[in-house]
């Protein structure tokens, strides 16, 4: 049994990408009612892993993989605790919901296949990195995550604004995930554990580990950015470019969460010390604040929520990093109460600008009667954002409170973060959920009605599960809260909070959280300008900073570029040769290694005929008026080599030289056509002069390293071995053919892939001539 | 260079020069020769056809795309290579095996394999390159 639910696991980890492989196709067939079988791949793994929330309300934790790299201690493993099991539903759920809204949002699209085919690879990355208990395998998620958020976000490629968010958000997010990887690396240095199953033992060896800092803040770059906090928020609301299920899945439910969730998981094991209490809210809260504050500025629906979702992550590191019990209950509690509102806003969203043709808020109202189901969805799901009972965000809230009230300045400073950005929060949820609805109605662009069955499913769905989550929270609780609570906080955690509202501290900030927040509501026009105003005044972003960065990187690149590759072929050959030379003599000359000189060599006569012809070769190339008689006087000489390594009893090596020159002069011949050389090269004295002595230089340098090689003694254990082993292991007698094909056959294939890269480089070189470009005086190519 | 009685021998020529580098292939593992080589003898024998009766008349004989020759001849050679996964052994180790053609045992072997693929990245890249460059640039 249980080696069979390991290879069921295994399957619903691979299914989503079997299922985005043939989702095209059964696009193709029945259109966008494919919709309704590819969300089964999400459902049967929501299904699945629901299974396990028995054992794991228990305290208990499921691991289970296959070794991979042994060696390397590297394995294809999972782990299902409380925080895995948690995201793992959220990701599987919400994935069913989006795949059917997908459904009808993109219906009729042509590239409908293509975008149900990357949401289920994102899908399959992201409960892959939240279930992996590998440090890899972690990794190797994290950035599926990353390059399927790229694809989706530059979905609809043919506009240069999605062109340029994808670029962002993988530049970003891709940097972030290699701090990731170096930040796991050194973990795995210090504690010698690549499993996050095993971690929780080795907390206390790594936070005294002189390389705790390092560790901390290579982690944090990866969350930071993966989770968009100040200030790197500036990717996600850019990546509101994406189609809206995709903002409601990737940039709102799930992966932006991904850096949330690495920090929970680290909590238990990097948790506790004066850094992470103080660095994780310090950026927690600015981010808060700048979110909210950006939120109030926008007028574009999903760029409001998108700034929220900014908001509300920095709340959950703030909390996540607080560092008592009741932050983190909390911090559980808003996330999945997050998950569940924003989902269902950012579809709301998507729903009211795919039925009006809008998204300004400023040109929506009246929409309630057109939309009913809309509206109902989205008030309930405003409710839960706003944290009213008895919705999910209330308990939430609730929890926030409690875990902040009382104590020292520190924490009443995160307090006043807390009450301000919940209050903005306040707003902007019911400004889209509200503004749109109620008031006169506005002619909008297209005339508005109730959206079809596969586009309310998903919000209404959500809305009422954040209703019903809160009403049965005991169970909720026990199925889901305290396991994940416990699991971040690296002990049994068992959370209370019910809707009902019993008097209190907790109680009187969440009233004042609400009065502020009708307050700005009622303001909100105002607020917008005055943010508007302050905005202009400073002038300056991150975002604006990230394209002067890479504005910065592509010109530095290309002065590099300029510097070290010049374009001349006389340039680069002098450059390559002349460091030949040096390696080769330098050292020699410095340490004395040079070879003895050698006896006078007694050959038979032939092989002094061969020399000769070898000589004579070189002499004719150096004499030749003419640059096609010094490529033929080069054949000469590589012919009489041929013959000289025939002689010696290397015919294989023969055979290819004579080939190759074969080849050489043929190919050399033609290039000089094709380039329209002039027949003779006009170099200077002074060129030829230089040229020369770094030739000399050359052969003297190779020249010297043979004799000297072949001065010292001669190890044959390589040739007694290929000598006792072609004929028995491989079957071969030609033991150069042998090694090529066979022993060294890797080095083979890595080769023919470079002539291969290289035969097409030509081939593209030869290409981008210009035709018929009027014969130019010799640039010294050859 | 195209007089008539090099454009007249010139066929039979290739066709002898690639038959031989096709003979040269196939004994390389025992005697010398072998992919590179063989590679190397019929590409030549490509060029002096494409010198002799035009570029246009060698990519009709070889009738693919010469680089796609050497492409499939990468492939063929990795999926040679790959083909121990399936028997639990490392990469690119040697596999051998013995079939009957009309009663004479002939031994096939991964290797062979993979030195046609070799044969064939270098005939598909250096013709390639050879008749790229005889190309007329009206061509």
């Amino acid at each position: 049994m249980a080696s069979n639910a390991q290879s069921i696991t295994l399957l619903v980890l691979f299914l989503p990408f079997v299922a985005a492989f043939f989702a095209p196709f059964l696009t193709r067939v029945l259109k966008h009612n494919a919709a309704w079988l590819l969300a089964l791949v999400p459902a049967f793994n929501f299904i699945h892993f629901a299974g396990f929330l028995d054992s794991v309300s228990q305290g208990e934790k499921v691991t289970g993989g296959y070794r991979w790299v042994p060696d390397f201690n590297v394995n294809f493993s999972w782990m299902l605790d409380g925080l895995s099991l948690t995201f793992a539903l959220l990701v599987t759920g919400i994935g069913a919901l989006i795949v059917l809204y997908a459904g009808g949002y993109l219906k009729g699209h042509e590239q409908q296949g293509r975008f149900f085919s990357f949401i289920l690879m994102f899908m399959g990355a992201m409960q892959g990195l939240v279930v992996s208990d590998n440090f890899l395998t972690l990794f190797i998620f994290w950035e599926l995550t990353s390059i399927t958020s790229f694809l989706l976000i530059g979905f609809d490629h043919s506009r240069e604004a999605s062109r340029r968010a994808a670029v962002q958000a993988l530049v970003v997010t891709g940097l972030g995930g290699l701090s990731l990887l170096a930040g796991l690396l050194v973990i795995w240095n210090i504690t010698g554990v690549s499993e996050l199953s095993l971690l929780l033992a080795s907390g206390d060896a790594l936070r005294e580990s002189p390389f705790y800092l390092a560790a901390f803040l290579l982690i944090l770059g990866g969350a930071f950015t993966k989770s968009a906090q100040f200030p790197f928020h500036f990717w996600l609301p850019n990546a509101m470019e994406a189609p809206t299920p995709v903002s409601a899945y990737l940039h709102s439910a799930t992966m932006v969460k991904a850096g949330v969730y690495l920090l929970m998981r680290m909590n238990p094991v990097m948790g506790e010390t004066v850094v992470w209490e103080t660095v994780l809210p310090l950026f927690g809260g600015t981010t808060l604040m700048v979110g909210t504050l950006l939120a109030i500025r926008q007028t574009d629906l999903k760029l409001m929520l998108a700034y929220t979702t900014v908001a509300s992550l920095g709340l959950l590191v703030m909390l996540t990093g607080f560092g008592n019990e009741k932050a983190i209950e909390a911090a559980v509690l808003y996330l999945i109460a997050h998950s569940m509102f924003k989902g269902a806003l950012f579809m709301v969203a998507g729903l009211i600008d795919h039925e009006s043709g809008t998204r300004d808020v400023t040109k929506l109202g009246g929409l309630r009667k057109a939309m009913p189901v809309t509206f109902f969805a989205a008030f309930l799901a405003a409710l839960s954002m706003g944290g009213l009972p008895p919705f999910f965000g209330f308990l939430a809230k609730e929890e926030i409170y409690a875990a902040l009230a009382g104590g020292d300045a520190w924490t009443l400073l995160v307090l006043a973060v807390a009450i301000a950005g919940n209050a903005l929060m306040f707003v902007i949820g019911f400004a889209v959920a509200l503004k749109p609805f109620l008031g006169p109605e506005i002619e909008t662009p297209k005339h508005a009605h109730e959206g079809p069955l596969l586009l309310w499913l998903g919000p209404v769905t959500l809305a009422v599960t954040a209703l019903l989550a809160a009403l049965f929270s005991g169970w909720f609780h026990h199925a889901f809260s305290s396991p994940m609570a416990s699991a971040v906080a690296g002990q049994g955690v068992d959370v209370h909070i019910s809707v009902v509202p019993h008097l209190g501290m907790p109680l009187y900030l969440s009233l004042a959280t609400i009065a502020l927040g009708i307050l700005i509501y009622r303001q909100l026009d105002g607020a917008r300008d005055a943010m508007a105003r302050v905005l202009t005044a400073i002038g300056w972003g991150p975002d604006k900073g990230f394209d002067q960065a890479i504005r910065g990187l592509v010109r530095f690149a290309h002065g590099v570029t300029r510097i070290t590759q010049g374009g001349r072929m006389d340039v680069y050959m002098t450059v390559t040769f002349s460091a030949v030379a040096l390696v080769l003599l330098v050292p020699m000359i410095l340490f004395g290694e040079g070879p003895a000189m050698p006896a006078f060599p007694v050959m038979p006569f032939y092989e002094w005929v061969v020399i000769l012809i070898a000589v004579l070769g070189i002499a004719a190339v150096l004499i030749a008026r003419n640059r096609l008689t010094a490529i033929v006087s080069l054949g000469i000489q590589g012919f009489a080599v041929a013959v000289i390594f025939m002689l010696l009893g290397a015919p294989d090596l023969s055979f290819t030289q004579f080939m190759v020159e074969t080849l050489s002069v043929v190919i050399l011949a033609l290039v000089m056509t094709r380039l329209r050389l002039s027949a003779a090269d006009h170099r200077g004295t002074g060129e030829k002069l230089v040229d020369m002595t770094i030739a000399i230089l050359g052969g003297l340098g190779f020249g010297l390293l043979l004799l000297k090689i072949t001065q010292l003694p001669f190890d044959a254990s390589l040739t007694d071995f290929f000598n006792a082993n072609s004929r028995v292991i491989a079957h071969g007698r030609n033991i150069v053919n042998v090694i090529i094909v066979d022993f060294r056959g890797l080095d083979t294939l890595g080769e023919i892939a470079v002539v291969m890269i290289t035969g097409l480089a030509i081939l593209a070189l030869i290409r981008i001539r210009k035709p018929r470009r009027p014969a130019e005086p010799d640039q010294g190519a050859i | 260079m195209r007089t008539v009685i090099f454009r007249t021998f010139a066929p039979y020529l290739t066709s002898l020069m690639v038959l031989y580098s096709l003979f040269v292939l196939l004994r390389g593992h025992n005697e010398p020769g072998g992919g590179f080589i063989g590679g190397l003898i019929a590409a030549s024998a490509f060029a002096i056809y494409g010198i002799a009766c035009g570029v246009s008349a060698v990519r009709r004989s070889i009738y693919f795309h010469p680089m796609a020759v050497a492409g499939f001849g990468l492939l063929l050679a990795a999926l040679s290579g790959l083909l121990s996964l399936f028997f639990n052994v490392p990469l690119l180790t040697g596999l051998w095996t013995q079939v009957s053609v009309f009663g004479v045992p002939v031994d096939l072997s991964t290797p062979m394999f993979f030195d046609i693929g070799v044969y064939l990245v270098v005939v598909g890249a250096i013709t390639s390159i050879a008749l790229a460059l005889e190309e007329r640039e009206s061509d």
